[in-house]
């Protein structure tokens, strides 16, 4: 054990998931070190949203152990549950509550973390809750949203939903953070947005695990990139091994713009 | 769809205080509009109650149930029978009421929650029909089944007994001492009434409403952020389902008879209509909505040929004929016609109920409202 | 007693009939007063024709299609891109006003209608196989030997005809069918009047068993969607599965022995089922999703 080796938050260990015939994950093993950006690519139908999902608890891994936080992942926790294990996810298409205004859906990511799973606070309003509309507005402040924050937000633009929901998942603390495609379908501009929004949060140190297609994404922001192709990791190394990996522009055909 | 404001506690105050005084003082406004008589009164304030209770469950989380017409039996039957074998008090009563009600809902909500959607909303009405069956068939040694659930002069009544009271023949309600019908018993009604409302507009306010609120708009949302979803929905519909209760309760307190045909389905369809017709998910929509449903059908289901015949005497005979032809379906006991083609006129031109009617009369008199203020607003 | 058995299980059927239906399209309330509809129009045929109810039917064909295709387009049509609780509201109000209207014009009693006297009687099947003295009415056999037709036909029009796949894939994703430049629309109307049809049909034929009255559609409702929970929603083999199991419980539990141990346990032994599947297996016997 070296004195360089980082904390594995997340350690995933010989996992393997079948749907019928298709063997959709083989004998995955990847560990997602603190304070590191983890960039998961492959080619369609590699595996990747499989490989996420049984990682949120949505999809039950045939065998092998996910560890966070001491707790086996594979073990069929419920989302609310992994969550408040300190896991925060971001969609492909921004989540977010939009007959809410802005600072509101800040707001609620706060009360799970405060309250927990459920909590039946009635009697004290909440423009009471002071503390808490504090720390939302400091967040939506840092994120450059704190004008119009009783707007509605379903009236935001797609990039300031993205902006909204990492607002959202920030506020939690979150132990590790899921991006699932998070510039899928977006313009070179609003692309650029969120690389520059993910690469403020890098700074703080926060671990990532971020799931894309978009190769200049993936080279602007990890530390550590796996490839995935066809359920089984094929490559594992920092951005430079792997932007002349042989195995892996077989994999995508020569189809890789970097 | 309204969003939750962050009002201040000083607003707050003025809508309790307006509120309770335009209750309070109904029977001076209803003369005025031919409703100032008790029984109808009571009645605006029960399914005003009731209209509220349900608004929390439909108009915050969106979730349509069908059967809370079974809670309303239900606070009916056990207000009588806290009648028949404790005292005529109506405290206790109403009280057990609300008690047995929320556990039933518990219940009830447990099962039909398991499902989203259309197969929630039937679930509610299959358990709703269930008890409606029990009560008139094998539940008859409680509920008196077709008969109904009467309080008789020689109920053991333990408690008033223990007191030394003694009921008249044919006993009514009483608050110590107090007799609970006529404008008493309304007042009674309006004073939970009051309550109740003061208790909605808490949860409004509070975090756990807007949570709500978010279940109905994203849950996927709300399940990745951390919250368990089911607990919040439970919660929700036993709150209603008591609401629900108390108000049958009440029903049971200003005329103290309890039948299974309160737990039909109609009348669920009924508070649903309330809570549409004023505005779902409003603050005052309900009650606005209970109170006029409650109008019309003392009004409409009043008329009849005869009636309507006499309105239209001077016109020439053949005339009068034909309108009374066109007309009477919908009259007397056509009431229900009406109130289905109101609902689904209702639902297609303007489902945010009179209130959202109200809002945009004021927009376009007033003119006041630019692009921009009507997005805040959560209209456009 | 074992009459019993068959009698409901064939009450069954029919609302595998009407709840096929109801799961094949998109659900709506409407689907209840349809039956009723149809009864009626039973009626007005004649008492007089001792062959009206099987004759009604072909009177029912064309006005079910059409009563069908009409509150489709008419009226359901302008939800679908509303939300389900609106779209069951709708219908709902529909019902009501459509009940209202049948109950004007009809009054609100029961009115019996009987089978047509060639079939009026029962048959004994007994001897059939070996237990002489075992009898059953012709119509409720006839109606069993309909009803499997309907059920086959409808499978088979959704699952081997190109129109059927089409109407499920919309069912699944409506704006990519959309997108590839198929008219869902007109294939949805279609299908709903198609379904209207079906429910009509097995609401007339169910004339004789039991007397119709305007609210007999909220009851029909009730139980198909009781038979889709616990059957499990998206398997047509789960709805009729869970019908025949349903209407055998059913009897069984009418039986006057089993009555005397649990007063009261016919009325409610579905519902008792519907929750033990929900609280144990909420995905239904067969169901997928």
């Amino acid at each position: 054990m070296s004195a360089e080796q980082s904390n594995i938050v997340l350690d995933i260990t010989g996992v393997n998931k079948s749907f019928g015939g298709l063997q959709a994950l083989s004998d995955i093993n990847l560990q997602i070190e603190e304070g590191k950006t983890h960039a998961i690519i492959g080619p369609n139908g590699a595996g990747k949203s499989t490989l996420l999902n049984t990682c949120i608890g949505l999809l039950k891994a045939d065998s092998g152990r996910i560890d966070f936080e001491g707790n086996d992942l594979t073990k069929g926790y419920l989302p609310h549950d992994i969550n408040q294990m300190g896991i925060s996810r971001v969609f492909q298409t921004p989540q977010i509550f939009p007959d809410l205004s802005i600072l509101q859906n800040v707001m609620i990511p706060a009360f799970a973390r405060r309250d927990g799973s459920f909590k039946m606070n009635i009697f004290k309003a909440l423009r009471d809750e002071k503390e808490i509309a504090e720390e939302a507005l400091h967040f939506l402040e840092d994120l450059g949203m704190v004008d119009g924050h009783s707007d509605r937000a379903g009236s935001l633009s797609r990039g300031n939903k993205r902006r909204l929901e990492l607002a959202m998942c920030l506020i939690q603390h979150p132990k590790l953070l899921l991006l699932d495609e998070p510039t899928a379908g977006m313009a070179r501009h609003d692309t650029n947005q969120t690389i520059e929004l993910l690469m403020k949060i890098k700074e703080r140190g926060m671990t990532k695990v971020i799931i894309e297609h978009d190769m200049h994404v993936v080279f602007s922001l990890a530390d550590k990139i796996s490839v995935l192709a066809q359920g089984a990791i094929i490559a594992e190394g920092h951005p430079d091994e792997i932007k002349g990996h042989p195995k892996v522009r077989e994999a995508y055909l020569g189809s890789a713009e970097v | 769809m309204k969003t939750i404001e962050l009002s201040t506690p000083k607003r707050d105050l003025i809508i309790l205080v307006v509120f309770s005084i335009i209750v309070l003082i109904a029977p001076l406004w209803g003369s005025l509009i031919g409703a100032g008589y008790p029984d109808l009164l009571q009645r605006f304030a029960i399914f005003g109650l009731f209209a509220v209770g349900y608004n929390i469950l439909f108009g915050l989380t969106g979730y349509l149930s069908f059967g809370h017409a079974a809670f309303l039996g239900v606070g009916s039957y056990v207000t009588v029978w806290s009648f028949k074998l404790l005292t005529m008090n109506a405290l206790p009563a109403i009280a057990f009421s609300v008690v047995f009600s929320g556990l039933f809902a518990l219940v009830i909500g447990f099962i039909c929650l398991r499902r989203t959607g259309i197969y929630f909303s039937i679930l509610t009405l299959a358990f709703a029909q269930m008890s409606y069956n029990l009560a008139y068939s094998v539940l008859t040694p409680i509920t008196q089944g077709e008969t109904g659930l009467f309080v008789l002069n020689d109920d053991p009544r333990v408690i008033d007994g223990a007191l030394g009271i003694v009921s008249a023949e044919n006993p009514l309600a009483s608050l110590f001492g107090i007799t609970l019908d006529g404008y008493e018993g309304f007042y009674f009604c309006a004073v939970i009434l009051i309550l109740g409302f003061w208790l909605s507009l808490k949860i409004f306010r509070s975090p756990f409403g807007m949570k709500l609120v978010a279940i109905k708009t994203n849950q996927t949302r709300m399940e990745y952020t951390g919250f368990n979803h089911r607990p919040y929905l439970l919660a929700a519909f036993v709150i209603s389902g008591m609401y629900a209760g108390l108000a049958g309760g009440l029903l049971a307190v200003v005329d103290p008879i309890a039948g299974a045909e309160r737990m039909q389905w109609t009348a669920s369809g009924e508070v649903v209509l309330m809570t549409i017709l004023g505005g779902l998910g409003t603050m005052f929509g309900p009650i606005i909505g209970a109170v006029t449903i409650k109008y019309m059908e003392n009004i409409f289901s009043g008329i009849n040929d005869t009636l309507l015949a006499s309105w239209f005497e001077f016109l020439p005979e053949s005339i009068t004929n034909l309108i009374v032809t066109i007309v009477s379906p919908f009259v007397g006991s056509g009431w229900h016609l009406t109130l289905g083609l109101m609902f689904m006129m209702i639902m297609i031109f303007l489902p945010g109920g009179m209130l959202e009617g109200a809002q945009k009369i004021n927009a376009k008199i007033f003119n006041k409202n630019k692009p921009e203020q009507l997005e805040k607003d959560g209209v456009a | 007693m074992l009459g019993a058995f068959v009698a409901v299980s064939v009450e069954k059927v029919l609302t595998i009939g009407n709840k096929v239906r109801d799961e094949s399209v998109t659900f709506f309330e409407a689907y209840k007063e349809v039956p009723y509809l149809e009864i009626w129009f039973g009626d007005t045929g004649a008492a007089i024709i001792d062959w009206s109810v099987p004759l009604s039917i072909l009177v029912a064909i064309p006005f079910m299609l059409a009563v069908g295709i009409a509150m489709e387009r008419g009226l359901i049509k302008h939800f679908y891109k509303r939300e389900h609780a609106d779209q069951i509201l709708v219908t709902f109000g529909l019902a009501i006003v459509i009940g209202e209207i049948i109950k004007a014009n009809f009054g609100a009693n029961a009115i019996p209608q009987g089978a047509p006297d060639i079939v009026a009687g029962s048959a004994n099947v007994g001897s059939l196989i070996g237990l002489d003295g075992i009898v059953y009415p012709w119509w409720r056999m006839i109606y069993l030997a309909f009803s499997l037709t309907i059920i086959g036909g409808v499978f088979a029009f959704l699952h081997m005809t190109t129109f059927g796949m089409v109407v499920r894939a919309g069912m699944h994703d409506r704006e990519m069918v959309g997108l590839l430049g198929i008219n869902i629309e007109k294939r949805f109307t279609i299908v709903f009047g198609l379904a209207a049809v079906v429910a009509g049909i097995a609401g007339v034929m169910y004339t004789p068993i039991l007397p119709p009255d305007y609210n007999m559609g909220m009851e029909f409702l009730v139980l198909s969607f009781v038979v889709v929970v616990v059957g499990g929603m998206g398997s047509l083999g789960g709805a009729v599965a869970a019908g025949f199991l349903l209407g055998i419980l059913q009897s069984f539990a009418s039986l006057t022995a089993i009555k005397a141990l649990l007063p009261g346990i016919d009325q409610v032994i579905l519902y008792l089922v519907a929750v033990a599947i929900l609280l144990f297996r909420p995905r239904g016997l067969l169901g997928k999703d």
